[in-house]
């Protein structure tokens, strides 16, 4: 069993292709690589605006904001 | 390889782009510290995050298409002419993974395509991919504490690795339909990187709108300080460190320039023109010494603007510095910076436009300036070893200009943030924003350390300790 084109270095090196294991399944892999990128935008956007949701009901508060805004004030650190 | 001086050549070369590579890293990280110095500390997290993700998106995406968009682009196509053929650049091809060269596997490819791609297609990939994050880089920061990550993800994927990279095709590639007709010359991207990474993120702060409470009710602007202005310098110190091998990765390190049958081996710029190493080094340090003292004047001694200045000096001079004197090149920078500086500041009051690190200005300006003035400067040089090209003139440059800041930058930035405003994508909301993105994992942090300390109290009360 072998998962590539690669027996040995033996043989004459300047007509070595390919490498990579599963030569001839690059449609296969582009198609995922293509899923994984498009699932992923997917997922985070979904993502950011529950976060956003989440945030908005359980953590914005004048408290929060006056101390968020104490904070900036009293602390914008420029030296 | 069948004999020293091709193997060395060629290996050579593959070695050269790899440490391209690793210096252009440092932009990257450069570019994070900068923008963190620059946020408020109740948005660090999430502005650090909205940069660091630009790596692995437009990576990903700049192997599924960008690469493939930069050899198969150089017409148009439909400009000039049709698709070329790129069976190396296609993600699906054998040359984009380990490969001796040998005989192809498959159809499409030729032993030439095999020879020739095997030990460089990596390297340039990526060296073109840093310039890539360093395109979407220069627009994270312009829209920071306000822009939704997603939105921005989605827009730093099309300029990293679709707009940034036609124009690429269109103005920086030997072949390229605006070298050809319009004699574009833009040795080291004042145009194809930073006129329309600005110019992008114009069109997308047009759109954003700026920051709550940057602007008085009389339209006049209020300062927002930077959270940390030593850690806003350190990041731009990096970013020049990384230039240099952005400088480099901009040239091929060793080619035969010699037409007819003799023998001349020389560096040469990205259209093939011979240059060298030493000429760019003095250009860009001579650029970069007209941008810091220039922009020390124009902003009396403003460390942030002074530090951005010596980037824009740099920006203005390069699209000509394969060519400049160095001394021109310090003036050419010198005046690139006040013409940035004054116009960051002019359309900052007219169109209430809030860049937050000033990277319309840097990029934009100045590059869209550096653009022009090299056409008056290098006036009718070649812009190519093809006699039949067009030579460099002010027009042809100024057309060009327009075409990266205006048509492939400011443009298709618009349209996009326009449509992910309708989908209410593009900026976080608004109590959201007056609290800070890291609001959420800033009341966590404090719950888990009094959580915490609790445990540690009632551990010292055991042992006697009060």
């Amino acid at each position: 069993m072998s998962t590539g084109n690669i027996q040995d270095f033996l043989g004459n090196i300047a007509e070595i292709g390919p490498m990579y294991p599963f030569v001839g399944w690059e449609w296969l892999f582009t198609l995922l690589c293509f899923v994984f990128w498009i699932g992923w935008h997917s997922w985070q956007i979904r993502h950011e605006s529950r976060e956003f949701r989440e945030e908005a009901e359980n953590y914005i508060s004048k408290e929060i904001l006056e101390r968020v805004s104490d904070r900036e004030a009293a602390d914008p650190d420029v030296h | 390889m069948a004999n020293e001086l091709t193997a060395l050549s060629t290996i050579f070369t593959e070695f050269y782009y790899w440490v391209t590579v690793v210096f252009m890293f440092l932009i990257h990280v450069g570019f994070c510290i900068y923008e963190v110095g620059v946020s408020r500390r109740k948005n660090h997290m999430h502005t650090l995050m909205k940069n660091t993700m630009i790596v692995p998106l437009v990576t990903v995406t700049f192997y599924l298409f960008g690469w493939w968009i930069y050899s198969a682009f150089p017409n148009g196509p439909f400009i000039i002419g049709d698709l070329v053929e790129a069976p190396w650049a296609t993600p699906w091809s054998e040359l984009m993974g380990s490969h001796m060269g040998g005989v192809p596997a498959s159809a499409g490819l030729t032993a030439d395509d095999t020879a020739s791609w095997a030990r460089l297609n990596g390297v340039l990939w990526a060296a073109f991919l840093l310039f890539s994050w360093t395109a979407a880089s220069i627009v994270s920061g312009a829209c920071i504490e306000r822009i939704r990550s997603n939105a921005f993800w989605i827009l730093a994927v099309l300029i990293g690795s679709v707009m940034w990279i036609i124009d690429a095709a269109w103005g920086w590639h030997p072949q390229g339909w605006m070298v050809q007709i319009l004699g574009y010359h833009d040795a080291y991207a004042s145009g194809v990187i930073h006129a329309i990474a600005g110019g992008f993120a114009l069109g997308i702060l047009v759109v954003l709108g700026p920051r709550i409470g940057r602007f008085r009710e009389d339209g006049s602007p209020r300062v927002i300080p930077q959270h940390n202005p030593w850690l806003t310098t350190v990041g731009l110190f990096l970013i020049y460190t990384g230039f240099w091998g952005f400088y480099a990765a901009c040239n091929i390190p060793i080619l035969d320039v010699q037409q007819g049958d003799s023998i001349f081996f020389s560096a040469t710029n990205i259209y093939l023109v011979p240059t060298t190493l030493s000429a760019i080094t003095f250009n860009f340090l001579m650029s970069l010494a007209g941008g810091l003292m220039a922009g020390y004047i124009v902003s009396k001694g403003d460390a942030f603007w002074t530090y951005s200045s010596g980037l824009a000096g740099i920006i203005a001079a390069s699209a000509g510095n394969d060519l400049y004197h160095p001394i021109q090149a310090m003036f050419i920078a010198a005046a690139g910076v006040v013409f940035m500086y004054k116009m960051h500041h002019w359309v900052e009051q007219k169109f209430k436009i809030d860049d937050a690190v000033g990277a319309v200005a840097v990029h934009g300006y100045a590059g869209f300036f550096g653009v022009c003035i090299a056409g008056f400067v290098l006036w009718g040089y070649p812009s190519s070893p093809n006699p039949e090209y067009a030579v460099i003139t002010p027009w042809g440059q100024i057309a060009g200009a327009i075409i990266m800041f205006w048509v492939l930058g400011f443009a298709p930035a618009f349209l996009v943030a326009k449509l992910l405003a309708k989908l209410n994508m593009l900026r976080i909301p608004m109590e959201i924003e007056l609290v800070g993105l890291d609001v959420a994992l800033e009341i966590k942090a404090e719950i888990a350390a009094k959580d915490l300390i609790g445990a540690e109290r009632e551990k010292a009360a055991a042992i006697g300790i009060d």
